[in-house]
């Protein structure tokens, strides 16, 4: 059993809770080269604020699912105490390299392991020097919580999980924030559409890849900054599906099952640029009861995931045994 | 000019014990097939004399066309972000960066999207290393490290394919005019689709199996063409194998190669066929070299 539940077992510590929940983009640019476009140094300067509404709460745990973080087997969790190295970003190494020293809570990445583990998910918690944190998280916190005052958790993004166990994986974070008694921040990092220029631009000229995915882009804000997450969850297939999603908005997802999945948020939308084309927001979500109303969707819900139902293997699986006896 | 399909999970490195791979696996046998099959190519390549090795790898991927390596020496610790249980691998390789601007040069002039990666603290990524560790395990040539543009993702299979020839193209036009014997990596596995779950020994045969008889068939089927020397076809059929069995081939290395080697009508020597984790994974070699002698 790990400290975070043990410090439970008296019965006498709180339930923890999630107090809020913010989007962020999935790349490192206002980090790494605002002084390069404006929209860049938006982002930059936006981030700061969401910075202060943070540092002004009682938050003592940040936890991150990061579409730049990529799983095949299951859901990682980043447990090294200290993760300290360098990375640099695969496709935009020109703007240099990112040093990071973070600091996560291993006693939580084990509670979060455990919790969705119970739920049917495939789940292990890594620790490894050298480990290549992924950009969009290492951007986010070093933007958002630069001195390492509040520990972090990251868990990653599988790339075959599908809606049901993306937000299964959401309610084992809550599930595990309830029994770590920790006040707990959600962060999503991701982009909103995502097709990017797949050529060199003038950074000065950035600017969302067309149209359409600007007016995709500006509805889901609209709805968010109206409070309404599980709304914005349950429209996120047909946003990716028109407006080239980042992953899905498995981010979304995610952040919706954590948050409780209704529309009861007073919603901020700090900022809204293009990077590289993609679309890059800051969106805060603090919890308001009675703010959103009701839902306007009806999407399947899951508690627990069952795993791949994939009978063809089962059959392959058979003609190996077949073969072997 | 010779090529391979060389397929880079970073099983078969951990299942190598490398001393630069931190971890150690059990020996436990699941990858044996595809191990037996580095051998004997590694056995097939001595007689190469060969100056560089030229990778393209779909674990290295970049939205903004094509990028290579642009500095001479790179080492480091490579930790898979996948697989980081199997694989913390201590790399130290030179690059061919003359040969790789050369590619860079007759990229840009087939209209493609080139670039130079010039950051020297950047970490090759886990493709490159595996294969380059697997067919020539002292990495003593040095490389060149071409990364997977993402235009299949961004815009069809068809438009991709297109690139990955002219790149192919570009690729054997710059070892031509510099004059290098060059080893050809296409760095990719055949039918694609992963199990989700591991077992508490990675290494554990049991559990190694393709993932389903659909992923099977394509690439029995692949493989049949291979060695019949149908490389044409291949092609013909590529954005419907990438489709229909997840293919690895959608980061283009495969198509690389062929274009590359200018679509021989050559049968590949497969030198190996297995699954790591549910995928299809096979080690071919064309000797176009020997061909040549021979015509
Ligand atoms: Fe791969």
């Amino acid at each position: 059993m790990s400290k975070d539940m043990n410090s439970q077992a008296g019965g006498a510590a709180k339930e923890g809770k999630i107090i809020g929940g913010y989007l962020v983009p999935n790349k490192p640019h206002a980090l790494l080269a605002p002084e390069k476009s404006p929209g860049w140094q938006s982002l930059h300067d936006s981030y700061a604020k969401v910075r202060e509404e943070i540092e002004a709460s009682d938050a003592d745990l940040l936890i991150l699912f990061s579409t730049r973080w990529v799983s095949i087997i299951g859901h990682q969790i980043q447990a090294d105490p200290t993760p300290e190295y360098w990375v640099v970003d695969e496709d935009f190494h020109e703007l240099g390299t990112m040093h990071y020293k973070l600091r996560m809570n291993p006693e939580f990445a084990e509670t979060y392991q455990q919790c969705a583990t119970e739920r049917g998910l495939h789940a292990r918690t890594v620790a490894y020097h050298g480990f290549p944190i992924d950009v969009g998280s290492i951007a986010a916190l070093q933007l958002l919580n630069p001195d390492n005052r509040i520990p972090a958790c990251i868990v990653s993004c599988n790339v075959y999980s599908d809606r049901a166990e993306t937000l299964v994986l959401g309610k084992a974070a809550l599930d595990a924030v309830k029994k770590s008694g920790r006040k707990a921040i959600v962060v999503g990092v991701s982009a909103l559409s995502n097709r990017m220029f797949t050529e060199f631009i003038d950074p000065a000229s950035d600017h969302i890849h067309s149209l359409k995915d600007d007016e995709w882009n500006r509805k889901l804000l609209e709805l968010l900054e109206a409070g309404r997450l599980e709304d914005v969850s349950q429209l996120s297939r047909e946003f990716s599906r028109q407006a080239n999603g980042d992953s899905k908005l498995k981010a979304i997802w995610w952040m919706a099952a954590a948050m409780g999945q209704n529309n009861d948020y007073r919603g901020t939308v700090f900022d809204y640029q293009a990077v590289w084309g993609t679309g890059a927001a800051l969106v805060g979500l603090v919890p308001s009861p009675g703010a959103g109303g009701g839902l306007e969707y009806d999407e399947d819900d899951s508690n627990y995931f069952h795993g791949d139902r994939n009978v063809i293997a089962t059959a392959a699986k058979a003609d190996k045994t077949d073969k072997k006896s | 000019m010779r090529g391979c399909l060389a397929p880079h999970p970073p099983h078969l490195a951990y299942a190598s014990n490398p001393p630069q791979n931190e971890p150690k696996s059990s020996g436990a046998g699941a990858w044996t097939a595809l191990l037996e099959g580095y051998e004997s190519l590694r056995k097939s390549l001595e007689d190469g004399d060969f100056d560089v090795i030229i990778v393209h790898t779909p674990h290295w991927k970049t939205r903004r066309g094509h990028h290579l390596l642009g500095v001479e020496h790179f080492e480091g610790l490579s930790v898979d972000p996948i697989f980081p249980n199997l694989f913390r691998f201590n790399f130290d390789l030179q690059v061919d960066v003359e040969l790789a601007e050369a590619i860079h040069a007759e990229g840009e002039k087939q209209g493609l999207v080139m670039s130079m990666m010039r950051n020297p603290e950047f970490r090759v990524d886990y493709g490159t290393i595996t294969s380059c560790y697997l067919a020539q395990p002292d990495f003593k040539l040095p490389i060149v490290a071409i990364s997977s543009a993402r235009s299949y993702f961004d815009y069809s299979n068809e438009v991709g394919e297109r690139e990955m020839l002219a790149l192919g193209e570009a690729t054997r036009i710059a070892v031509e005019k510099t004059g290098r014997r060059a080893l050809l990596l296409a760095s990719c596995s055949l039918s694609h689709r992963h199990f989700t779950e591991e077992p508490a020994d990675p290494e554990d045969p049991e559990f190694e199996y393709i993932y389903n008889a659909n992923q099977a068939k394509w690439d029995r089927h692949i493989l049949d063409l291979i060695e019949s020397g149908r490389n044409r076809q291949i092609l013909d059929e590529m954005p419907d194998f990438i489709e229909q069995s997840v293919s690895e081939c959608k980061d283009g290395s495969f198509t690389w190669l062929l274009g590359a080697m200018e679509v021989p009508e050559l049968p590949g020597k497969v030198h190996g066929y297995g699954t790591v984790i549910g995928t299809g994974n096979a080690v071919v070699e064309w000797r176009l070299d020997e061909q040549a002698v021979q015509a």
